[in-house]
């Protein structure tokens, strides 16, 4: 294969015919092209037509700026390679060229949106397994065994690492969960039209957020020294949805008494996982000097946080299970 | 109860308009004579003081805004 040898740019000495990956700095291919693709070794350009993708955008400045007809004159070699992968080498250029655009758009895009909400952070909190998932439920079901409650310190924590780190992924799969859950009770009781579906999850994002206000509010003015972040309250709110979850199915199962029993019970594991979560991210500060006020606050905000939340779940499964008295009564009536 | 965004997006705006209309000098003067003492005793008043004092510093020019784009929405849609 002397031919296409002689075609090689002095300079880049790149391999040919098998697959490439670079082939110098001009044009350096990101796949692997199989194809027998000659140069020709017309100026400093290196211009194969089966493009390769995706390096810096500054790179092909020049190459766009030589068009590939001058290449294409002369060599027998153009023919053969113009049937080759694009039969179009324009259509080629502009493939990389939007293949980079979209790449700009991309950091750009993911630039600003940093700027608001740090999604590098949020990640961390969605790092979940499932051996991670089952353990944080089971604890949360029944939290009392569970003797270790501080996080062993290590940054960034993620939830894979240590099972005490909060996690965002249950909450957020337990609200849509607990969606169509409460679809499915207000469908057993005939209530069920598609907008309920919309009502409910919005009235219970609107109660989260009124919560999340709430308290970081109370946080803030009780002058609380803690290091707990924002997206970890959201986290500690949103693991009540399971309880709710769990209150609901025991209401569709039990009627009135699973209801209210599980509803208890989700409330007490609820709250004492709360309180030995938070007792040790809240006051886990006092290493030498103790607040006297602030702890004592600090204190009451724990407790307030652990009790508003068998109430925020009473509150938004009542109106979903408090008809189920006509319901059993329409049953064995004439209707 | 089903609220929605709108309703709670409402409420909030209320909230900062009643935020921003308390009297400077008939009220919240009373609350600003009882401690003005620097130092690190942060107390639960001087947090809320603070708190009142930057939502009205920031809000003013905002909630003209919004109150303008709230009427409008509402003559528009009832």
């Amino acid at each position: 294969m002397d031919a296409p040898s002689g075609f090689r740019h002095p300079g880049g000495g790149p391999r040919r015919g098998r697959g490439r990956q670079a082939h110098g700095p001009q044009n350096p291919q990101l796949f692997q092209d199989t194809s027998t693709v000659p140069q020709h070794p017309q100026g400093g350009y290196e211009q194969p037509p089966g493009p390769g993708y995706g390096p810096p955008p500054q790179q092909y400045a020049g190459g766009y700026g030589s068009p590939p007809a001058p290449g294409y004159s002369g060599s027998p070699e153009q023919h053969y390679m113009g049937q080759q992968l694009f039969q179009d080498p324009m259509a080629g250029m502009a493939m990389q060229y939007g293949t980079s655009l979209a790449g700009q758009g991309k950091d750009l895009v993911q630039k600003n949106i940093e700027k608001y909400v740090s999604t590098s952070k949020v990640k961390d909190y969605f790092d979940v397994d499932t051996v991670y998932v089952c353990k944080k439920l089971g604890l949360l079901v029944f939290p009392f065994t569970h003797t270790e409650w501080s996080v062993r310190y290590q940054e960034p924590v993620t939830p894979r690492m240590d099972i005490n780190v909060p996690d965002l992924y249950i909450p957020v799969m337990a609200f849509v969960t607990y969606i169509l859950t409460a679809g499915v009770a207000l469908g057993i009781q005939n209530r069920f039209t598609p907008e309920q579906l919309g009502i409910q999850s919005s009235s219970a994002l609107v109660w989260l957020i009124i919560e999340m206000l709430v308290i970081w509010l109370s946080l803030y003015i009780t002058n609380v020294q803690s290091d707990i972040k924002y997206l970890d309250l959201v986290a500690f709110c949103g693991y009540k949805y399971v309880g709710m979850i769990l209150s609901l199915v025991a209401g569709l199962i039990f009627h009135s008494g699973g209801y209210y029993f599980a509803l208890l019970w989700s409330s007490l594991t609820l709250a004492f996982f709360l309180v030995r979560t938070l007792k040790m991210k809240i006051l886990a500060q006092p290493d030498g000097y103790s607040q006297g006020s602030g702890s004592k606050s600090a204190l009451y905000m724990l407790v307030f946080i652990a009790l508003v939340q068998p109430l925020f779940m009473w509150w938004l499964t009542s109106h979903i299970m408090f008809v189920k008295a006509p319901i059993v009564n329409l049953s064995g009536g004439p209707y | 109860m089903a609220f929605g965004l709108y309703s709670l997006l409402e409420a909030m705006l209320l909230c900062l308009n009643a935020v921003c209309i308390l009297h400077e000098e008939r009220f919240l003067s009373k609350f600003y004579s009882d401690q003005r003492g620097f130092g690190e005793e942060a107390g639960m008043k001087t947090q809320l003081l603070s708190l009142i004092k930057s939502i009205r510093t920031v809000m003013r020019v905002p909630l003209v805004g919004l109150n303008i784009m709230t009427i409008a929405l509402k003559l528009v849609f009832g």
